[in-house]
């Protein structure tokens, strides 16, 4: 089911030309606007005519978080404060907070990108639909909110919190509609597994649109197996607009991004040069139709890949896949690029190995070498040393073939793996300063 | 059948003692240990006095073990016993994944079998002739 199906289904041809069109006017709207961009249009030796096509994009500058804070609070504004309707901001807890302004204008497109994912759920009009994210500074509440409204439904504002209340009004208000983070939609289906109900059986629930926060396969199909829903990828960002720049159609893989509103580009984080489609990168977006806060090729940090094959479902939109880490993530290893998350998804396919992992990068004379400690699964039957080495043989001819990296594997004791916080310490990088670790997954 | 208790220990100094400190502590007494090992990792084998509680007391203390079925069969400790035992199983169309013995100042060798295939091994040892000692009585060797 379509909302706006001239847009979402137009003939990429006729798509790119509103693309270029939409794009030189934001340019414009941009060098005319905004200090920032002049400064950095001038300094890349670029004005918004030199876009002739859109493979000219490559010329302009990037935008980073960095020059958001820098801007604090209104310096990116593009518009005077008498058209600015609504502003959004990040928490700011590493930093300068980010803020965000929407005009009118911003606002109704936004609630229609949202709601062209409820539509790929196949509801709308007559759909109860509880948005249990946050409501306030941060982007989910609002977002989900209006996106509701606008799809036709009738929102229930229920906020994240008081799980009880919200399970309780789930099953009373028959709910057929459940917007929050994977992580709230896992704590819900357990709390109402635990208070005695059958989620899937007992409740209307039919979808559930949730982001904001990654989530594994795993978890996915938990909780469209607990819940009995169809389960809806949502990708935004606040510094962009909010949730809904791309959406789950359920019909192949990744999510639509809202190409006559935003601009993807897949760029190698270390060359900054832009990537073909199909390959992993960092997602750069350039904005088309904000009025507030325009962003020129902005650097997202999120890895993912553009997916060009047409979609089934008959939107010519591309897709995004399942944004797979961040680039302060990124291990490059002999020249390869390797993301915690795609070990742990080998690891997680391998029958006999636990989830919990640790992988050391370092070097031997003038090469990378990585050590992945792995645990056993509790029920791996363990008295044959062949037994072992087979599991570690596995676990490298998978990590071998899916990463195309060669991993020495070793088996640990339970517990040897160090946790803070209740987090695994997922990585120790020795190459670049002694015993740096990072974590994943913030 | 017997229970042994199995134990994987990382290669690293000092584990395989902690946990024979640990099965000390519970009041385990040591019949026999094997280890098998790696360059990193280790298996103990052992045979004791108590493998429900062994198993209890190690696993409390974090470590990963596990209780293994195992074959035990008393084999004279004379010249070419257990050539004859190993020559015998042959024949049963089973594959030993491993074996060790230990002996007691007695002249007597109990042979540790690990056996894969064969659920009936200990029966079929037993018309041949063989002598499979009771588990309490591999226990307290
Ligand atoms: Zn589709």
């Amino acid at each position: 089911m379509f909302f706006q199906e001239e847009f979402e289904t137009m003939p990429r041809e006729q798509l790119r030309e509103l693309q270029l069109l939409r794009m030189r006017d934001t340019f414009k709207r941009c060098y005319d606007n905004v200090d920032f961009y002049k400064k950095a249009f001038n300094g890349a030796g670029v004005v918004p005519e030199d876009l002739k096509s859109l493979d000219d994009l490559r010329k302009f500058p990037f935008t980073v978080k960095q020059d958001m804070r820098d801007a604090y609070p209104y310096k990116l504004f593009a518009v005077p404060m008498d058209k600015v309707a609504r502003i959004h901001a990040s928490s700011g807890t590493t930093g300068q907070a980010t803020v965000v302004g929407h005009t009118a204008g911003d606002l109704a497109r936004w609630g229609e990108c949202f709601a062209r994912g409820i539509r790929m759920a196949d509801l709308g009009p007559g759909t109860v639909m509880q948005v249990a994210y946050g409501y306030g500074l941060f982007t989910g509440g609002l977002g989900a909110h209006v996106g509701g409204e606008v799809a036709g439904c009738c929102v229930i504002p229920a906020s994240s919190g008081n799980t009880k209340r919200q399970i309780q009004m789930i099953k009373d208000m028959g709910v057929e509609l459940l917007a929050c983070t994977p992580s709230y939609a896992l704590l819900i289906a357990d709390s109402a597994i635990e208070m005695g109900y059958d989620p899937a059986v007992d409740f209307k629930l039919k979808a559930g649109i949730f982001g904001a926060e990654p989530s594994s396969d795993g978890m996915r199909r938990e909780i469209a197996q607990k819940l009995g829903i169809r389960y809806c990828d949502v990708y935004g960002l606040s510094e962009i607009m909010g949730p809904g720049v791309a959406m789950e159609c359920g019909h192949g893989e990744g999510l639509h991004f809202a190409e006559d509103h935003f601009y993807p580009e897949i760029i190698d984080p270390d060359t900054l040069e832009p990537l073909p489609d199909g390959e992993w990168g960092e997602l750069v977006i350039t904005t088309l139709t904000r009025e507030c806060t325009p962003l020129v090729r902005y650097r997202t940090r999120d890895i993912s890949r553009i997916i060009a094959q047409p979609c089934s479902c008959g939107r010519t939109h591309r897709r995004i896949d399942r944004i797979i880490g961040r680039t302060d993530d990124m291990l490059i290893i002999r020249g390869v690029n390797v993301f915690p998350s795609q070990i742990e998804q080998v690891i997680a396919e391998v029958p006999g190995i636990a989830t919990q992992y640790q992988i050391t990068v370092g070097t031997r004379g003038s090469l990378d070498y990585v050590e992945l400690a792995v645990e056993m699964a509790p029920d791996f039957v363990f008295d044959e040393i062949r037994q072992l080495e087979g599991l570690k043989k596995k676990l490298a001819a998978e990590l071998k073939s899916n990463l195309q990296i060669a991993v020495d594997i070793r088996i640990v004791e339970p517990h040897t793996i160090e946790r803070s916080e209740g987090k695994a310490k997922r990585v120790i990088d020795l190459r670049k300063n002694t015993g740096t670790i990072r974590g994943i997954g913030k | 059948m017997i229970k042994q208790l199995t134990v994987f220990l990382t290669n690293e100094k000092g584990r395989l003692a902690a946990a024979c400190r640990v099965l000390a502590d519970a009041g385990i007494n040591l019949r026999s240990l094997n280890v098998a090992d790696t360059a990193d990792f280790g298996v103990a084998r052992i045979i004791c006095d108590n493998p429900d509680d062994a198993l209890q007391a190690l696993q409390h203390a974090g470590y990963r073990a596990a209780i293994t079925d195992v074959v035990a069969v008393c084999v004279p400790d004379v010249l070419g016993g257990l050539a004859d035992l190993l020559a015998f199983m042959d024949t049963l169309d089973v594959n030993i994944e491993y074996g060790y013995c230990f002996v007691n100042g007695g002249g007597n060798a109990i042979d540790i079998l690990k056996v894969d295939g064969g659920a009936d091994v200990e029966e079929r040892l037993i018309e041949a002739g063989y002598v499979c000692p009771k588990a309490e009585d591999v226990y307290n060797f």
